[in-house]
């Protein structure tokens, strides 16, 4: 069964990679509103505030270079921004899988490139985000896109990403997970784990509560006893 | 645990705040006076009518620096907050707690325990340092009544009765206040706690702080996306931090309090730092404010262990802690209030 989510339900694309690495982390940002810069995010936004001056010849007769593009997929119900889909010319049309361009000749094919600071990571959450712009993208032109690139700054590499349907599947159950929490208001409880050492939102978070919890009802009882000032 | 940032006072009237790219920059009469990194403030309170440039405003509200604007005598004026933001999800269960009596009562108990308990190790605190010197007898008679009113507290089951026994509580300690005088006794004389305005200088002094101490607890509760309006055991009025004043009431005794008698004992400010007006309305002297303001701004820097936390943080964080606490509360990451106790 396909999905059908209303404008007034989107939710932020750019959230599906907080999604992959936290559930708790994606609540906090966007359930919670809870938003907490550190270097990492900070040096994040100085890389796209990069990333957005062209340094690709955009006159290239094969390709057309187009940033900064608004997307929506209402199947996965959320909107967003690209920061640069490359549209590679295609000779022949290849049926599915190609599109016009307003004032260009000939047929033309699609690739999202996401544009990301660090280096390639384990958890695949950027590859996440990199096939929901490329749904948005179909559903928006009408074809299917096989796949995309992630650009490193760390590495100064592209690599590939193949929208499989395993990776369609995942992106697709995070985005319905997504929108349940939203419309129950749900902020999951913490799990900690090696990935709470590079979250950004570890002091609104706070996972140890969760884990050495401590009851209150004795925490009250100890202050509110005498014994420990009176010697 | 999050970093403790400085906050920026500007106490200079003919100042003017503005910006230069990320930085915040102090100007008298276009002479560059002061710059520090945007990303070092916590806060920014001017005392005067100091300009401010609309750019810094900008800055400061999307960095989340609170900017506040005091008279040169420490009233609140004004603030500049970027719009509504923080989980709505959050107030709103915010707002209904506020309204139920069983569970504002219940945190107005812990807000008031917290206080009362305070005040008490303070009044104890001074009682086993200076023994010789102290009229125990009062003291005793006042730490153990203070240590009664758990009990009471504890059964009381609305707002009215808690506000009665913090009432009494406050009463019974401030008559014990002078005891913790030392030094300048004569000078240094509380008759009353009193306000508006103040009529002698602890008041004076107590007043001031606790203006610093709202401005400080008031980001904070900001900071976690709760209302500072809407409190559980202070009733709503207009324009009155409700919860900001709810949970200075545990912070009270060991920010303010405490800091108030150092300063006095410690002869780090004087009788001659206040003037006393015509009707007997006592005013600090600029120098004074200072001294206060830097004794202040150090003491926030101060390591504690956060007795609920079990970690080390510096005191200044204590306000964002219990307003964190709280809203995690609210949304039921844990089962009930912990407020601050000082041991």
């Amino acid at each position: 069964m396909t999905e059908h989510y209303l404008d007034e339900d989107l939710l932020l694309l750019s959230g599906i990679q907080h999604m992959a690495f936290c559930e708790r982390q994606w609540a906090l940002i966007h359930v919670e509103q809870v938003w907490a810069e550190n270097v990492r995010t900070v040096e994040g936004k100085h890389f796209h505030e990069r990333a957005d001056d062209p340094f690709f010849d955009e006159s290239r007769k094969t390709v057309r270079i187009v940033r900064s593009m608004p997307l929506v997929s209402h199947r996965l119900g959320l909107r967003g921004v690209a920061d640069v889909v490359e549209f590679h010319h295609s000779k022949p049309e290849i049926s599915g899988e190609t599109c016009q361009l307003k004032d260009r000749e000939g047929w033309w094919r699609p690739l999202p490139v996401e544009y990301k600071r660090g280096k390639p990571k384990k958890d695949g959450r950027d590859a996440v985000q990199l096939c929901a712009q490329a749904v948005a993208l179909e559903e928006m032109l009408g074809l299917t896109i096989t796949s995309g690139c992630l650009f490193y700054g760390e590495t100064k590499r592209r690599e590939a990403v193949e929208f499989t349907p395993a990776l369609r599947q995942h992106t697709m159950e995070l985005s319905r997970k997504m929108h349940v929490l939203v419309r129950e208001g749900i902020t999951p409880k913490a799990k900690k784990g090696k990935r709470c050492a590079q979250c950004s939102l570890v002091d609104d978070c706070q996972p140890y509560w969760m884990l050495r919890h401590r009851p209150v009802a004795a925490y009250l009882a100890r202050m509110c006893s005498l014994e420990a000032d009176e010697q | 645990m999050r970093r403790l940032l400085n906050t920026l006072y500007v106490t200079m009237p003919d100042a003017y705040l503005a910006c230069d790219g990320e930085n915040v920059v102090i100007r008298v009469k276009d002479e560059t006076k002061f710059r520090v990194p945007v990303h070092n403030l916590e806060s920014i309170i001017c005392f005067g009518f100091a300009g401010a440039s609309p750019k810094l405003m900008y800055l400061c509200s999307e960095r989340g620096v609170a900017l506040s604007f005091l008279t040169e005598y420490g009233k609140f004026m004004g603030r500049v907050t970027g719009g509504i933001s923080g989980n709505v999800l959050l107030r709103r269960a915010q707002y209904r707690w506020a309204d139920d009596p069983t569970v504002s009562a219940r945190l107005a108990r812990r807000f008031i325990a917290a206080k009362i308990m305070n005040s008490r190790a303070l009044l104890h605190r001074l009682r086993r340092d200076h023994k010789e010197t102290v009229d125990s007898l009062a003291l005793d008679k006042a730490i153990t009544w203070l240590a009664g009113t758990a009990d009471r507290l504890e059964k009381a089951g609305n707002g009215d009765v808690i506000r009665g026994v913090e009432g009494e509580a406050a009463q019974v300690y401030f008559s014990n206040f002078n005891q913790l005088i030392l030094s300048q006794k004569e000078e240094f004389y509380l008759f009353n706690r009193n306000r508006r305005p103040p009529t002698d200088r602890i008041n004076a002094l107590l007043s001031f702080l606790y203006t610093l101490l709202a401005h400080d607890v008031t980001s904070a509760i900001e900071s976690v996306g709760l209302d500072p309006q809407v409190g559980f055991l202070h009733r709503e009025r207009p324009g009155r931090p409700s919860l900001a004043l709810d949970i200075m009431e545990e912070l009270r005794p060991h920010f303010a309090d405490r800091l108030a008698v150092t300063l006095i004992n410690r002869k780090q400010i004087s009788a001659d730092g206040f003037v006393v007006k015509e009707n007997g309305a006592v005013i600090m002297a600029e120098d004074t404010r200072k001294e206060v303001l830097t004794a202040w701004q150090k003491r926030k820097l101060e390591e504690i262990t956060h007795p609920y936390l079990e970690e080390k943080i510096s005191l200044g964080l204590v306000p964002y802690v219990q307003a964190l606490l709280l809203a995690r509360h609210i949304r039921g990451d844990i089962e009930d209030y912990p407020p601050f106790f000082w041991k």
